[in-house]
């Protein structure tokens, strides 16, 4: 047994827990001042400087908040729709790389907790579970809008899953690996794969939003037709579950973008500074977070300036759009690699 | 290793067992999930990550939503089941443990008892179980795609409007 190892995985692993709860929370602060700028509004100014304690006073909010439980919903079940949620939201963070390797004492630990050598798939099999937390608890609540919004975020989640997947089977094509630390070593030197995959990267984005359910994509959650969709009934911190897991996943979602298409903590000239290893190390893994922060920003972005699909339009863009779009990528790709690689 | 897989067999087991005999149509899928996390688990024992995954993204995560759904949309809450007399019970029972008989008495010859490939630590890493299906087993894998085509090109059917009803 390697104690050392462990222990250093074990204190990672809380790092990271603990700054995707602390960007999730900001996320949501984030949100409303991207919000704000663009309808030229001021946004949330009034807890703490420039509104910055807005997510505390927001969570204690959430917490003191009475908890209902619907008389007719199915209890447990109505308890395990948010834990889910939560829970494969939070499970993503282990494959990704959130920087190289850093140096203690003489001996090298790598800022990944697991290096799977099947890590997006991975992250793929975590996405389909969390279908599982938004329709078990639209289901649980028993109120028609609860369960016409789960029944909307499944069909939709399953339909974007498939162009999600193609796109990155061209990805996969192209760097030939499965494992997240692998395709992030191999963009070394501005060698990033969006230069290589433009319209798998596209694809990806697109169906990125509606895996996470955000807008143009938030028809689960479409309060003109729905209420609140698939939380109509929940309350309380069961609903600040569900609203937190969607700005977690949008972080994560983020964090794989970053990772797969802008290089992840590849950081351009970094060989040419002459910094010491641990520096460089650090310095990618600011780097990578100021990817993440900014996809976290494309993503508000579309969110504020694009109006929400009808359901008839989202179907249509998933199966007649993106699947033969993704489909003709990877044929693409692989004439490419057969008549460049093999001759 | 020991403690995890009888732990897993011990999850598998009793959430198989409920499957059948819980009454909520509701969770029986949701056991039957468990269940198939739990083979998942067994997968990642034997180090076939890719095999472990593959089945949580297709079975856990498409087929059950799919189960879940027609529950959901048919609002089977509480189990109709219709009862049969205690005689048809019986020679069900009678029938079916015949049937499992023939069953085994035809598969136990098939059987390998020795495998064909020694357990090696990364038989089941995903290139070579890419190499082995694609190389010794092109045509079954290929004709399996074949029928992935028709199950498909079936649904599509299904899903089109019936349109001889509108001309008559």
């Amino acid at each position: 047994m390697d104690w050392t190892l462990y222990i250093y995985k074990t204190i990672f692993l809380f790092i990271i827990l603990l700054v995707t709860l602390l960007i999730a929370m900001y996320s949501t602060y984030g949100e409303r001042k991207v919000a704000a700028f663009m309808q030229d509004r001021r946004g949330p100014n009034r807890a703490g400087p420039f509104g910055l304690l807005q997510p505390l006073a927001d969570g204690i909010k959430m917490f003191m908040k009475e908890e209902i439980i619907p008389l007719s919903a199915n209890r447990a079940l109505f308890i395990l729709g948010p834990s889910i949620a939560m829970t494969t939201a939070l499970l993503t963070g282990v494959v990704i790389p959130w920087g190289g390797t850093i140096t203690i004492g003489g001996r090298e630990f790598s800022m990944q907790i697991a290096d799977l050598n099947i890590g997006i798939l991975y992250v793929f099999a975590m996405v389909s579970i969390g279908v599982y937390g938004i329709m078990i608890g639209g289901w649980a609540s028993n109120n028609k809008y609860a369960l016409y919004g789960a029944i909307r975020a499944a069909s939709q989640m399953i339909s974007y899953e498939l162009a999600m997947g193609m796109s990155i089977v061209a990805l996969v094509v192209s760097t030939g690996s499965l494992s997240l630390h692998e395709i992030v070593l191999q963009q070394h030197g501005m060698h990033w794969n969006i230069f290589y995959q433009p319209l798998g990267f596209l694809i990806f984005l697109t169906c990125a939003f509606a895996e996470t359910n955000r807008a143009p994509f938030d028809l689960p959650e479409c309060e003109t037709e729905l209420i609140g969709g698939y939380h109509t009934e929940y309350s309380s911190m069961k609903l600040g579950f569900y609203l937190f897991a969607e700005y977690i996943n949008m972080f994560i979602s983020s964090a794989v973008i970053a990772t797969l298409y802008f290089g992840g903590y590849n950081m351009p000239f970094i060989d040419q500074l002459g910094l010491s290893p641990n520096a460089v190390t650090l310095m990618g893994t600011a780097f990578f977070f100021m990817k993440i922060l900014f996809v976290i920003f494309l993503y508000m972005w579309i969110r504020w300036t694009l109006p929400r699909f009808r359901y008839d339009q989202l179907m249509n863009l998933g199966w007649k759009g993106l699947i033969p779009l993704a489909i003709f990528n990877i044929l693409a790709t692989g004439v490419y690699y057969y008549f460049t690689e093999l001759t | 290793m020991i403690f995890l897989f009888y732990l897993l067999s011990a999850i598998m087991v009793i959430s198989a067992l409920l499957v059948v005999f819980s009454k909520s149509p509701i969770n029986n899928v949701i056991y039957l999930i468990i269940c198939f996390i739990a083979m998942a688990g067994h997968y990642i024992l034997l180090n076939a990550q890719f095999l472990a995954v593959v089945h949580i993204i297709v079975y856990t995560g498409a087929i059950m939503v799919l189960f879940l759904f027609v529950i959901m949309l048919l609002n089977l809450n509480k189990a109709i089941i219709p009862q049969k007399s205690k005689i048809t019970r019986l020679m069900a029972v009678i029938t079916g443990g015949f049937f499992f008989l023939v069953l085994l008495a035809a598969t136990r010859q098939t059987f390998e008892i020795n495998p064909r490939y020694a357990f090696t630590s990364d038989i089941g890493l995903v290139s070579n179980v890419g190499k082995t299906l694609f190389h010794e087993f092109l045509l079954p894998f290929e004709i399996s795609s074949v029928l992935f085509l028709s199950a498909m090109v079936g649904a599509v059917m299904f899903g089109k409007k019936d349109h001889t009803r509108d001309e008559v």
